[in-house]
């Protein structure tokens, strides 16, 4: 068992290393997707299903997509690589906005309280999940489900819209 | 085939887990458990791995037979052998990796694509006892474990080096990503009414008969049929089936995100979409065809394979069937009926199921008043977005033809 997290460990940080120190974005995002995948097997790891396929489905499926797009629609040439920084202040603030981030992760793993012996592990079926956001979370649940409709119905009038259509375009 | 053969169903229902209990008896316990998952493993290769060989020969000649020519019937007895030619041919071939390629993304690309849809495999209930893996969230992994095709898609087009492979995976992910929603929300409304999500118990869901010959499949509910009916599309789609197959449009362009492979590695492409189709038609089975169960009671003593088998070539039958009638789309064409008609058709389907839900306990006259008002939410949406498809676009000229 620990052999197959540290070989997930190598996976997840290996890749998310390689994916920051490329110079071509689209390989940082192929990477970055090989890393969501060791994020997954992780949940799968720790006996979370429904997170490791959730994980899966929108991470590597839809998210890694939207990354795509987006860096392919906007660069200029396929050699349009991201530069390193021009002057040693843009670096500078790179670093200490790192450095920030890093340390509200730190202070927040700290803060938490790790259990070193061995809990029992609790068997969440998918009903007890559902329960669980019918019930105490359901507001929640229900605003995310009418944003995500209302954004999936936008999606669609805004495709559906535009002008009158040309003949030629006749299905 | 993890579930346990109980002792009281007929022979042949528990002849595949006998067979691989005799296989493994005398290996210890560790290592009977590692043979049994390898055994599953290559009986699913095998099976399917074969199915492939003779899915493209049936394919050729159901398409033969539609256009008035035989088909292949040169190698072996009426063309039998012509799967195993093809793939001596394809496996000599030179493998051509273009020099500006970039060699690794080139090689990985060909092998995402096969083992995400291999993975797909897993979770379908094959008989009474024959589901290899038993998972509470299965429906969610068959597509989670789909995911990587897109990506695996992009990644062909991207590492060939070449405007036009780049090109055509783009809209090859165009379509994808407009299908996978309809495919998913054709699938939600099967969720909601079983209440699970296992592949297992959305087949225990549907068993027994309704006044003893009416099967409790999901197809034969209002919302079930439109719902397969959307399922079914959006898998043609998914697996760059036609009429949906311009990703690939062997004669117009020259062969999309794929211009740049060849030999084993095109072929390999080829082998995940033949086993997309297959994943495909699998679940569709299972989700609204009743998976396992026969259709008669009085057919139950036919093994529950025997079953699945039937039902899985008569869905495959239908996709080549499909590709021998119709005419390909136009990429327009393609997103416009996903975005306007495919999706609003899904999203309507959902209110059909809540109401299908909350009204199970409808009796009498109002069972009628309840058939009434679903067939309406079905065929309503139906007759408006298909008019509201075509409006305002005259039949079209060609002024150069």
């Amino acid at each position: 068992m620990t052999a197959a997290l540290a070989l997930i460990a190598l996976l997840t940080i290996g890749t998310a290393v390689a994916a920051m120190s490329r110079r071509s974005l689209l390989n940082s995002v192929l990477l970055l997707a090989g890393s969501w995948v060791g994020i997954a097997a992780f949940f799968l790891w720790a006996g979370a299903e429904f997170a490791a396929f959730a994980q899966a489905l929108i991470y590597v499926g839809a998210i890694s997509m939207a990354l795509l797009f987006a860096v392919l629609l906007t660069r200029r040439s396929r050699e349009d690589f991201a530069p390193g920084p021009a002057v040693r202040s843009r670096a500078l603030y790179a670093m200490l906005a790192g450095a920030a981030l890093a340390g509200v992760l730190l202070a927040a793993v700290a803060r938490g309280s790790l259990a070193v012996a061995p809990s029992p592990v609790p068997v969440v079926t998918v009903r007890q999940l559902g329960r669980q956001l019918m019930g105490p979370h359901a507001a929640s649940l229900l605003v995310t489900g009418v944003l995500l409709t209302v954004a999936l119905i936008g999606a669609v009038v805004v495709a559906a819209g535009g002008g009158p259509e040309k003949p030629e375009d006749a299905p | 085939m993890s579930p346990a053969a109980t002792t009281n169903d007929p022979l042949l229902e528990r002849a595949p887990v006998i067979l691989r209990d005799w296989l493994t008896a005398f290996l210890p316990e560790p290592a009977r458990w590692l043979a049994n998952c390898l055994i599953i493993i290559v009986a699913i290769l095998a099976v399917f791995g074969l199915l492939f060989a003779f899915l493209t020969l049936a394919e050729r000649k159901i398409l033969g037979r539609v256009q008035n020519r035989p088909g292949p019937n040169r190698t072996g007895w009426c063309g039998l052998l012509q799967p195993f030619a093809d793939g001596i041919k394809m496996l000599t071939k030179e493998d051509i990796v273009p020099r500006a390629a970039n060699p690794v993304l080139h090689f990985i690309a060909p092998v995402v694509i096969l083992a995400a849809s291999i993975l797909t495999f897993a979770v379908i209930p094959y008989g009474r006892h024959l589901l290899p893996v038993e998972l509470d969230a299965a429906v969610l992994y068959f597509f989670a474990a789909g995911a990587a095709t897109e990506l695996a898609v992009f990644t062909a087009g991207w590492a060939s080096h070449n405007k036009y492979a780049l090109l055509a995976a783009m809209r090859a992910l165009a379509q994808l990503i407009s299908y996978e929603l309809p495919l998913l929300l054709s699938v939600v409304p099967v969720v909601l009414a079983t209440g699970t999500l296992s592949t297992s118990g959305i087949v225990a869901a549907q068993s027994g008969w309704k006044w003893g010959v009416v099967p409790h499949w999901v197809v034969f509910t209002p919302w079930g049929a439109a719902a397969f009916a959307i399922f079914m599309v959006s898998a043609l789609a998914e697996s760059n089936r036609s009429p949906f197959d311009l990703p690939e449009a062997e004669s117009e362009l020259i062969a999309g995100h794929l211009t740049e492979f060849s030999g084993f590695k095109y072929a390999l492409f080829f082998m995940a979409e033949y086993f997309a189709m297959c994943a495909s038609s699998g679940l569709a089975v299972t989700l609204f065809l009743g998976g396992w169960h026969a259709p008669l009671p009085a057919l139950e003593f036919i093994p529950s394979y025997v079953w699945f088998a039937v039902k899985f070539a008569a869905l495959l039958f239908g996709f080549i069937l499909v590709r021998a009638t119709m005419p390909r789309l136009r990429i327009d064409q393609l997103t416009r009926f996903a975005w306007k008609f495919l999706v609003p058709l899904a999203l309507v389907n959902l209110g059909t199921v809540a109401f299908w839900s909350l009204t199970f306990q409808w009796a009498g006259p109002l069972q009628l008043l309840r058939w009434a008002v679903a067939l309406g939410l079905v065929a309503g949406p139906y007759v408006l977005l298909g008019r509201g498809l075509t409006t305002g676009l005259g039949t079209r000229t060609y002024r150069f033809a």
